[in-house]
């Protein structure tokens, strides 16, 4: 579906991209990472926004160097920010970026009627786009890159400033346009659970490189297992030791910590070094893992448990 | 499928080819402003001087009395373009302010770039918005013009003994469209206000106009006059009418400094306009 083989992208000093090399297959995809892991950067210099220094990059099998209008013919581009035509209507600013991709008019027209309902907009469609609220331009955002039915989705953090509610509605559009539309896409965010909700793939970026990869049940199955662990004692300290010892650790919103246990060893270990470092264990459970301790791991711990 | 089908679906039918963008990108900036009541009433002001004109080539042509002060000649169509100036200057800011500055502000150029639109369908697109209608105020009512001459005179004498005139006032026209609209779209380019870019476009005109006239005045020559773009305009469009030059400047230099607008315009063009903004 796309393919980066060892693409640089240097912005002044910054190296944005350090020679990834990566396919995203079909379906639905999650490009991971914290802020300035590079995501962004990735898809617009898969649009051709961005010129890499080096490398190469292709988009459904058309190089993006020479084959970049074909391309984006054939793709769509849900933006992070806000942007949108001015002074339109969203219905009229729907069907134009349908014509811009080349539909026809009245295919358009009618294209953008029914996106905009499909994205929640029908009752709102005849209002300026300018007096639409966070969650609406981040739903009419994702209805213009629909419109024209394109074969791939680029979706950078499509769920932005939205409330719980409308994040949750953004978020089963997602789902639906991958798994029951069928439509690929790639879903940029640093979000882990909009990744894990909507995507059966992703892709964890870290610093300008790729830090782990495959599907999220694969990378959340083996390698391992994890616990929680809540103890009395100097955390900080027990978690550098647990660190050092190669058990990744990390907090929660609580006072429970998750840790990562490597294939090879157990519960016993965790034991074994509060007991050394003088830690009152008070709660040890077997937990399951989910796509937080696969991206911890991949970023804290070097994706020892993903590579193991 | 009826619309109240609320579900999404595949895509089968015609996709035009990637090329026809530009179209798309000016016709929807044409009926934007079309639909704009003000706007309308602008373009309807800046047709009254055609009107005057008009009824003087009628009492020209019908009454013999009024034909020994109101006979049309070459000179009358110079006149008549020249005067449509303060309505280029009004439909310029009016028009080409926001063409791309309301865009920046919106942050439309990553949605534009991220279809099958080139940079240049891009620009292409929104110079011909302001193109049109700059022909429209210039161009189409100075050869209407002509047609009425015909019209009422009921020969060709005077297309005739001008015969060099149709030629004249399109090359003119095209000429003022050409280096306004390049002017314009890049300053355009520059800001998110369009606003500040209405300023910035009177102040480039009144300024080098002014700095000519204050250079005049102390130099007591009109050799300077290429520091004004008004004023390399009217130096150009007197050698395309076959007029004598009314500045002293050499008509190749004025002509090199609507060159040189047009190219900077087009290199400010070729940096702004980007799908990403990249601040090293």
């Amino acid at each position: 579906m796309v393919t980066l083989d060892d693409v640089t992208v240097v912005y002044g000093k910054n190296q944005a991209l350090a020679g990834v090399a990566v396919q995203f297959p079909a379906g639905a995809v999650g490009l991971l990472g914290p802020n300035g892991a590079g995501k962004s950067t990735m898809i617009k210099a898969l649009l051709g926004f961005v010129v890499p220094t080096t490398g190469q990059m292709h988009v459904l099998g058309l190089d993006v160097r020479y084959k970049a209008p074909e391309i984006r013919a054939r793709i769509g581009y849900m933006p992070e920010n806000d942007s949108h035509i001015p002074g339109m209507n969203a219905v009229t600013f729907v069907a134009y970026c349908g014509q811009l991709s080349g539909l026809p008019p009245v295919d358009a027209m009618q294209r953008a009627h029914e996106v905009l309902y499909y994205v929640g907009l029908g009752e709102a469609r005849y209002r300026n786009v300018e007096t639409y609220s966070t969650g609406m331009k981040q739903r009419i955002k994702l209805a213009q890159a629909l419109v024209h039915d394109p074969d791939l989705l680029f979706l950078d953090e499509p769920t932005n400033g939205m409330d719980p509610k409308g994040r949750d509605e953004m978020l089963a559009l997602i789902h639906d346009l991958g798994h029951n539309k069928q439509v690929n896409l790639i879903l940029s965010s640093h979000l882990l659970p909009d990744v894990e909700h909507t995507c059966d793939h992703v892709i964890v970026m870290d610093k300008g490189r790729i830090a782990t990869q495959g599907p999220i049940a694969a990378l959340k199955g083996t390698g391992g297992s994890v616990f929680e662990l809540r103890i009395k004692g100097d955390l900080p300290r027990f978690v550098d030791v647990l660190r050092t010892e190669g058990l990744e650790a990390h907090g929660t919103d609580d006072d429970v910590m998750r840790v990562l246990v490597p294939a090879g060893r157990t519960a016993r270990d965790v034991f074994s070094l509060a007991s050394t470092h003088g830690v009152q264990v008070r709660h040890l459970r077997p937990s399951v893992p989910t796509l937080e301790d696969v991206f911890v791991d991949a970023i804290e711990g070097g994706g020892s448990r993903a590579h193991s | 499928m009826p619309i109240h089908d609320q579900s999404y679906r595949r895509y089968a039918g015609e996709r035009r080819p990637v090329r026809s963008a530009w179209m798309v990108i000016a016709r929807a900036g044409l009926m934007s402003f079309l639909s704009r009541k003000a706007f309308l009433g602008l373009l309807i002001v800046a047709w009254i001087p055609f009107v005057v004109r008009a009824s003087q080539l009628f009492l020209a042509s019908n009454f013999s009395q009024a034909a020994t002060f109101l006979a049309p000649s070459a000179q009358t169509f110079r006149d008549f373009l020249g005067q449509q100036g303060i309505f280029v200057f009004l439909v310029t800011i009016y028009v080409g302010a926001g063409l791309i500055a309301n865009d920046r502000r919106a942050n439309a150029l990553q949605l534009y770039l991220s279809k099958p639109v080139t940079r240049a369908e891009y620009i292409l697109g929104k110079m011909s918005v302001l193109a049109v209608f700059l022909l429209a105020i210039t161009w189409l009512p100075a050869i209407l013009l002509l047609i009425l001459q015909i019209a009422f005179s009921g020969s060709f004498t005077f297309l005739k003994d001008n015969t060099s005139l149709i030629a004249s006032v399109t090359l003119y026209c095209l000429l003022t469209v050409i280096v306004i609209t390049f002017g314009m779209t890049a300053l355009s380019s520059l800001s998110r206000s369009s606003r500040f870019v209405g300023i910035m476009f009177a102040g480039v005109l009144i300024f080098s106009d002014a700095m000519f006239n204050a250079l005049r005045f102390i130099t007591g020559s009109t050799a300077i006059s290429w520091v004004s773009v008004q004023a390399s305009l009217d130096q150009v469009g007197d050698v395309i009418f076959r007029q004598a030059p009314r500045h002293q400047t050499p008509v190749a230099v004025s002509f090199l400094v609507l060159l040189a607008v047009v190219v900077l315009s087009a290199s400010v063009l070729e940096r702004r306009v980007r799908g990403v903004e990249v601040v090293a």
